[in-house]
């Protein structure tokens, strides 16, 4: 009776694992990331995507199993793998017979050709369930390893791996900061350099040994540091952080650094977005309004085109301007909605996102905001008399209101108002009753996110130095949510972490751009299941412990024993 | 003894349903007193009627002298200081223990946010002082050394404790407790009833009760109002109470009247 249920869970994990592989091929994303080599000649994203899945199968599976003997544990990995290539099989073969590319487009002979190692359908097919197999025995040995050789494996793994993937941004900067020679050694081609490969997956996997064995003892070595060296290396470490922050752009180059302003300006409107939602537990879906609102005035003030007001403002006396109407319009389209909870609140905010973009784009205001043709020739911000052209010198504009928005941020999460919105949060009713203002504590949420949003908008407008109405449709305002819930809602270095994975990562591979709302619905869909907590979660302020007195109660002691 | 709290002709409709109908309590400064009544006697709407979440259909609520408290806000009736626990515990569960407490004295705390930002001498002393005394209030319900667990995460004992100490944080001079006991094993009851006589004696405020456990309200209630189906059908010191036929004659049935014949005191 176990046996049978075992051999009927292991034929469903392997078609689940199929399943998935198959619908990998089939919407072409196997086959576009194919063109994404890692290591020169040898493996491409492609074959990282379609051997996930028997791979995280198989090993969650043996995982399951526990304490088999390892031979049963190498036959079910390479049962669950070989089951998991009948899908893509069965594809194969029907792409041959006939012609479905009518009904498939992404079922290409490019593909078939991929998923067979050119070998055409019969022995391809074999060849293809025999690499599925051994991926998937793969998986059961390296799950069946004792720790401390796993967990160097699947460390050097993922490093190379990852370094791998970004490959050709690194090459790039490899080369422009140390020259063509080493470029030459550590890559060939757009990617990595097979014997490179070997050799960092090497260098991983020591430090890792290294650190398994030796790491607790450094650890508790930090840990009996006296107050005072505990301080020196906090501090050391902030400068570390304040240093690379600091020169940034140099390290990234420009092109990285123009990724990194993009995501500055999510992270400031992440930050007001997370204040809304995460700190006062208000779902907006218009938050993309006030960005809006932000950007258009800055427009309207400081165009030099034929909408521009002509009235002398600079970026700068206009920023001001731009985030104080932002802010108004918060509260404005904040009174409506004050008596509203969850779903009304979230559909109405939406309903106002979209009307502030018609009338951007509608004929009434053709005049001032340019309609559907926008607002041109906005100019670039300038600092003393230089304009900040390069996107190397817009980062320390992002960078001033990034760190402004985290200031303010984290100085109000821990204030009387944080607490208030974190009530409001858990229980209006509640919170109401422990005599608090509904309607002001909402507000100040509304107006404080608009307030970010406009900051970001305003420096978006110059930084682009045109701006169009399709610039601020739905799909903004759903990205900032998501990345807060990415990150972790009501978390302020969520924010950041989210940011990162679903602004950063996709212009970083530019292939996935075409599958961006997939992987964003896939990605939200996983976290809500495993980890919906998020990323980086909230960490609840500890109150009780007085952490300082403790830091400030030894040099007493060490003052009386000497 | 003068009433702090006074209903007259107090009633709450639903459409058609009368949830409360002409209720009226004095509840003497400085006392412990109980509402009691079967389930779904309209005993927690009348709470809300006097706590702002709903606004009575008629009648005067004078609390404190001569302030007419009907139709406020809730807010509003905090600040003028009526605080109160729930039957369904609703504490801000993702908050610690310390953090739901010091939202309790938000009444107190005076600072400007814009204060908070650039972190004025004034806001942190004042921060400084109310995190003291949410320890002081922590400890005093009996939780020391919990104060940095979420809310959430807390036994359901303690949960009860926390809040009271979060009613307690806004300086009530009048404490409402809806069931208080609900859920407790009989030595948690027995304890938390000991807990609520130290309140009054120590702490000084008046306290009123809606209660199920017979034993808890006959053993503390200095003065009882009985309810069914919205109206009072006696009120009196608990002997009287447990004398009165008409009150027996609600809760037959509902197997609490056995709990009537209790001795009165622990």
């Amino acid at each position: 009776m176990k046996k049978s249920t075992t051999t009927k869970e292991i034929v469903n994990q392997g078609l689940l694992a199929g399943l998935i592989a198959l619908s990998l091929n089939v919407i072409g994303f196997i086959a576009l990331l194919g063109e994404r080599e890692l290591i020169t000649g040898w493996v491409s994203l492609g074959h990282v995507f379609l051997f996930a899945s028997p791979l995280a199968f198989a090993y969650l599976m043996s995982k399951k199993m526990g304490a088999e003997s390892k031979g049963k544990l190498l036959g079910v990995g390479f049962a669950i793998g070989a089951i998991a290539s009948l899908p893509s099989i069965i594809l194969i073969f029907i792409e041959s017979a006939t012609n479905i590319r009518q009904f498939l487009a992404n079922v290409s002979p490019a593909l078939v050709e991929m998923l067979t190692f050119g070998q055409g359908a019969v022995l391809g097919s074999i060849l293809l369930l025999i690499a599925f197999g051994l991926i998937g025995a793969f998986a059961a040995v390296i799950s069946a390893l004792s720790d401390h050789i796993r967990h160097p494996l699947i460390n050097a793994f993922a490093w190379t791996l990852g370094f791998a993937t970004f490959s050709e941004i690194l090459l790039i900067r490899v080369r422009d900061i140390f020259g063509r020679g080493l470029a030459k050694l550590i890559f060939s081609g757009k990617a990595l350099n097979p014997v490179f490969a070997i050799i960092f997956f090497a260098i991983v996997a020591a430090i890792t040994v290294f650190w398994d064995k030796r790491g607790a003892s450094i650890k508790e070595k930090m840990l009996n540091f006296t107050p005072v060296q505990n301080k020196q290396m906090a501090r050391g470490k902030s400068a570390l952080i304040a240093l690379a922050i600091l020169f940034l752009p140099l390290i990234l180059g420009s092109y990285l650094t123009e990724v990194t302003n993009n995501v500055g300006l999510y992270i400031l409107m992440g930050l007001g977005l997370n204040i809304v939602v995460g700190f006062a537990g208000l779902l907006d879906l218009g938050y993309v309004a006030f960005f809006a609102i932000g950007a258009y005035v800055m427009g309207v003030l400081t165009s030099e085109g034929a909408l521009g007001l002509d009235a002398g403002f600079t970026f700068w006396t206009a920023l001001p301007i731009s985030v104080i109407t932002a802010t108004l319009f918060g509260i404005v389209l904040g009174i409506p909605v004050l008596g509203m909870r969850g779903d009304y609140l979230a559909i109405v905010t939406l309903g106002f996102g979209e009307i502030i973009r018609i009338i951007a784009v509608s004929d009434l205001f053709k005049d001032t905001l340019g309609g559907a043709q926008g607002i041109l020739q906005i100019p670039k911000p300038s600092f003393f008399g230089t304009d900040l052209v390069q996107p190397g010198q817009l980062y320390y504009v992002v960078l001033a209101g990034v760190l402004l928005a985290l200031f303010i941020a984290t100085r109000l999460r821990d204030s009387r108002l944080g607490r208030q919105w974190m009530a409001m949060r858990e229980d209006e009713d509640v919170a109401e009753a422990m005599g608090m203002n509904l309607v002001n504590t909402k507000l100040m949420a509304f107006a404080t996110g608009a307030a970010f949003s406009g900051l970001a908008g305003a420096i978006f407008a110059s930084k682009l130095t045109s701006i169009f109405p399709h610039s601020f449709n739905l799909i903004i305002s759903i990205n900032v949510l998501s990345l807060i819930i990415v990150g972790g809602v009501g978390s302020i270095p969520g924010v950041f972490a989210g940011a990162l994975i679903l602004v950063g990562l996709p212009e970083l591979l530019r292939e996935f751009a075409e599958y961006r709302m997939l992987i964003y619905g896939t990605l939200l869909i996983v976290m809500m299941l495993f980890k919906p907590e998020g990323f980086l979660p909230d960490q609840r302020r500890k109150r009780e412990l007085h952490p300082d007195d403790e830091i400030e109660a030894p040099p007493q002691s060490v003052g009386a024993e000497s | 003894m003068e009433a702090i709290l006074s209903t007259r002709n107090v009633t709450k409709r639903f459409g058609g349903l009368i949830a409360v109908n002409s209720f009226e309590i004095d509840v003497k400064e400085n006392s412990i007193s109980s509402v009691i009544g079967p389930n779904g006697a309209g005993k927690t709407t009348f709470f809300n009627c006097i706590t702002g979440f709903y606004t009575p259909t008629e009648g005067e609520i004078i609390f404190d002298g001569n302030e007419h408290i009907e139709g406020l806000r809730p807010d509003q009736v905090t600040l003028k200081g009526i605080s109160r626990t729930y039957q369904n515990i609703r504490l801000f569960s993702n908050m610690t223990a310390i953090e739901n407490i010091l939202v309790g004295m938000h009444r107190h705390l005076k600072t400007h946010w814009i204060e908070s930002i650039y972190k004025s001498k004034r806001f942190i002393k004042e921060e400084e002082d109310a995190l003291e005394e949410a320890i002081r209030l922590l400890n005093f319900v009996g939780l020391k050394g919990l104060g940095d667990h979420s809310a959430r995460n807390l036994p359901y004992g303690a949960q009860r404790r926390l809040e009271i100490a979060r009613a307690l944080a806004s300086k009530p001079k009048l404490l409402l407790l809806d069931e208080p006991t609900a859920g407790m094993n009989p030595n948690e009851s027995i304890e938390l009833m000991h807990f609520i006589r130290q309140l009054r004696d120590e702490v000084g405020i008046t306290i009123l009760l809606i209660e199920h456990d017979m034993k808890v309200v006959m053993g503390i209630s200095e003065e009882i109002w009985v309810m069914d189906f919205g109206q009072k059908i006696a009120e009196g010191t608990p002997l009287e109470i447990q004398r009165n036929p008409k009150v027996i004659e609600a809760y037959l049935g509902s197997g609490a009247a056995s709990g009537l014949n209790l001795e009165q005191g622990e």
